[in-house]
């Protein structure tokens, strides 16, 4: 991402700076840095901050309930927008609230800054009271942080943070601040000198290697565009859009790219990976030639990374070089911004590629296989056999009601899965999660945090009963400041990702996922009662035929935010899968006779089992593969097989 | 194998926690560390020593250099640079075994910078081959202690890895 939005007009140099105390420095450098919104809770040690900020009439400030809250809303403004997120906490816990936003924040590449006070820069390191080395805390999990102790520094501090988090490849930066730092006075300059020797994103692209990526695309036979997040960051859809179209290439949008690429394209095959379609599994496997775009072959996506797509060569585009290499050698390293390089890429390969015959289209075998494939692997679920709603169907419903300009913010886990897949998504920034840190409880402040950002459209935080007790307080901030974002609880009474793996991994021992919130349950909490008590619109829907008029009633309330308590089935799974540590190859339709899962899961039939596909037969050495899989799928020796994109903790 | 970068960094504070963090949460082995100025105020110099193959090499140095703190990192090769290391050793020596200890310490040009009744204190500059063959030579006659610096290096000739560095 390299474009910023323009700071407001700074005012004109003096010949006597104007003496500011370091928090109204805060305040006045927020303000020329252009930020209008910011998501806090106030503490001793940033107490002086929060004075000016009374005063300010070009900021606006909102008091969250949890100051994770205040880092996720902060995350959901900056990726619905594109702007950067702001949130502030004070010393010591209000800091480490802050961490989990943070490290998703790092993870998913969102630009965030986080301001933090600190205590007394003399009662630094003597176990002050709410004392926490919180750069020292956050260092893993920053793009950069810096530690304020006196008032002069506040201006450039600020502004490079604002910089850093922003350009390049985006992330968090932190900005901890001392108290007196706040307390005591400087000439305040504008603009500050921010001196960064050490930060030069590369933006630009050599142009020999867009030629020779040209040159490859123009000559392959079975090419993927392997699109990831970073297009969205680079706000490069457009140019995405029109590669694409000019090559005819096949394009698969990973969990962060939802959106990136029109789903009604019919060039797009949808999300590849663990819970990708099998079109979009298979053509990234069988590829000759991977244009990995902003993607970061991320274990997600490729599942056993060293059978992942084994005959392709790799074309990979990023702005953060590290990126390339990191997992999978690129035959043509492209390190630049996915705005500039699609534009010359797209240049480069109009000169090489022969014009296609009227009528006919390019890569014609490849997409013969792939539009048999999409035939015979459209993406799709079975009705529940317990009476209870399809989630499957209610998160289509939503998506279809509510349309492509709205915004869907989801937990994480299986409603996360189905979310990503049964939305349509048209356009970037519609399509909020966490996605590489995997963050229960993000999506009510992320809904919240884009709702501020994006006012004028729907907003929906697509949450499951555990996700959404991790963070519903953020409910009273949403009321409070009449922030009216609509919440689809997917009830299944349980931590269902979780779930659905003890009832394939662990045969069905089902151990400390219920969550006694749905059918049959005690409702411990009732999501209805619970909306209520916080001055929320509360609707529970059992049945499929009051889905569409709870969603319509939604639709229409704008005075409050809505929960819909969505009483689903705990049995329903996400397909396709492919089991964790194997080949993509192996990707399971729908449940089976895996060979190394019926033996211990079979007990548990349910009708999932009548869409049946084993792919196996896409594997040439099957055997070892077999042997593989139940290597890595027998609990006993699989270290990280507790590790669902649904299990947080 | 082991490689040897040559950092040049901003000197703020926390800067060292960064680089050894980066080494520790990435999982790369640090042999060897030093930490000093360079030429140019503000700036510091680390010289680490990091046990990996080619293909880890270029992560590191990649991550590193996301670092914004870190200015610049240069892979120095043994054939086309200096390196040294800096050792104190102190070594019991006694009246009949004083004069052999001073013997071995003139044959590999290190010198005594302290003297006691029982011991002495032997200073010795050098690539590792030399240093690790004066110990073994210090050996028999009992080291009490040993004080050693992390790997120093500089590349030959001319060029300095501080060009065009804005010195601001």
């Amino acid at each position: 991402m390299s474009a910023t939005p323009a700071p407001s007009p700074a005012p004109t140099r003096s010949s006597t700076p104007e003496l500011l105390t370091g928090a109204q420095a805060v305040v006045r450098t927020l303000e020329l840095l252009g930020v209008t919104d910011v998501f806090g809770l106030p503490g001793g040690a940033i107490l002086p901050v929060y004075d000016p900020l009374m005063d300010t009439d070009k900021i606006r400030h909102i008091l969250v309930r949890h100051e994770q809250g205040a880092g996720h809303a902060a995350e959901g403004y900056a990726s619905s927008s594109n702007k950067v997120g702001v949130a502030i906490a004070t010393s010591g816990p209000g800091a480490t609230n802050l961490v989990t936003a943070i490290a998703d924040a790092y993870m998913d590449s969102v630009p965030i800054v986080a301001i933090t006070g600190q205590v007394f820069s003399t009662l630094m390191g003597t176990d002050a009271f709410q004392e926490a080395d919180i750069v020292g805390i956050t260092m893993p999990i920053t793009k950069h942080s810096i530690l304020v102790k006196t008032a002069d520094e506040i201006p450039s501090a600020l502004a490079a943070a604002y910089h850093i988090a922003s350009t390049g490849r985006p992330g968090p930066v932190l900005v901890d601040i001392t108290k007196d730092a706040q307390q005591n006075t400087a000439p305040f300059v504008w603009p500050p000198k921010v001196d960064l020797p050490g930060y030069r994103p590369v933006t630009k692209a050599h142009g020999k290697q867009i030629q020779t990526a040209a040159q490859m695309l123009a000559e392959a036979k079975r090419p993927v565009l392997y699109v990831g997040g970073g297009i969205i960051r680079s706000r490069a859809s457009e140019e995405l859009l029109a590669l694409a179209e000019a090559a005819g290439a096949p394009v698969v949008t990973t969990l962060m790219a939802r959106g990136a690429f029109p789903d009604s394209n019919p060039l797009n095959l949808g999300m590849p990976g663990m819970h990708g379609t099998v079109p979009a599994v298979l053509a990234l496997q069988d590829s000759d030639l991977l244009v990995s775009l902003g993607a970061r072959f991320d274990d997600r996506v490729t599942g056993k990374a060293s059978l992942f797509a084994p005959g392709a060569k790799v074309v990979h585009v990023d702005i953060d070089p590290a990126e390339i290499g990191k997992i999978r050698m690129a035959d043509v390293p492209i390190v630049g911004d996915l705005k500039d390089v699609l534009v010359d890429l797209l240049a480069a390969f109009r000169e090489v590629a022969p014009a296609v015959p009227a009528g006919s289209r390019r890569y014609a075998a490849w997409w013969k296989r792939l539009d048999e494939l999409q035939a015979e692997f459209p993406l799709g679920y079975t009705k529940t056999t317990d009476g209870l709603l399809s989630p499957q169907h209610v998160i289509q419903r939503i998506g279809e009601l509510t349309g492509p300009e709205g915004v869907y913010a989801a937990g994480v886990g299986q409603h996360q899965m189905w979310a990503a897949q049964f939305i349509k998504y048209e356009r970037p920034n519609s399509w909020l999660n966490s996605g590489g840190a995997g963050t229960m409880g993000y999506s009510v402040p992320a809904a919240m945090g884009a709702k501020v950002a994006e006012p004028d459209r729907v907003v929906w935080a697509i949450d499951g009963d555990g996700c959404f007790q991790m963070t519903n307080q953020e409910l009273a901030t949403c009321v409070i400041n009449n922030i009216p974002i609509k919440v689809a609880v997917i009830n299944n009474s349980s931590l269902g990702m979780v779930r659905q793996w003890q009832t394939l991994f662990y045969g069905g021992r089902y151990s400390n996922t219920s969550l006694n919130t749905g059918h049959g349950s005690i409702r411990v909490p009732d999501f209805v009662k619970l909306a209520d008590a916080y001055g929320a619109l509360g609707i529970r829907v059992t049945e499929e035929s009051e889905v569409d008029a709870a969603i319509q009633l939604a639709l229409e309330t704008n005075d409050r935010p809505v929960v819909i308590d969505f009483v689903v089935s705990a049995d329903a799974m996400v397909w396709p899968m492919v089991p964790q540590g194997v080949s993509n190859s192996y990707v399971q339709y729908a449940r089976d006779h895996s060979p190394t899962w019926d033996d211990d899961a079979a007990e548990t039939g349910r009708s999932d089992d009548t869409l049946v596909s084993e792919l196996a037969a896409e594997i040439e050495d099957e055997a070892e593969l077999r042997s593989q899989a139940e290597l890595t799928l027998d609990p006993q020796n699989d270290s990280t097989g507790r590790d669902s994109k649904g299990a947080q903790r | 194998m082991s490689h040897v970068l040559s950092l040049l960094v901003e000197d703020k504070p926390g800067l060292l926690t960064r680089v050894a963090g980066l080494f520790a949460r990435r999982g790369f082995n640090i042999e060897s560390l030093a930490v000093g100025h360079s030429e140019i105020p503000g700036l510091s110099r680390i010289t680490v020593v990091v046990d990996v193959e080619d293909l880890p090499l270029e992560q590191v140095t990649k991550q590193l250099n996301k670092l914004i703190n870190v200015i610049k990192i240069v892979e120095l090769d043994p054939e086309q640079s200096v390196q040294r290391e800096h050792l104190l050793i102190k070594v019991k020596a006694d009246n009949t075994s004083r004069s052999q200890i001073l013997e071995a310490v003139n044959l590999f040009r290190a010198k005594v910078v302290d003297v006691s009744t029982d011991a002495l204190v032997i200073e010795v500059t050098g690539d590792s081959a030399k240093t690790q063959a004066l110990l073994r030579v210090l050996e028999p006659f009992g080291i009490r202690e040993i004080a050693q610096s992390g790997l120093l290096a500089i590349g030959r000739g001319a060029k300095s890895i501080t060009e065009r560095v804005p010195k601001s």
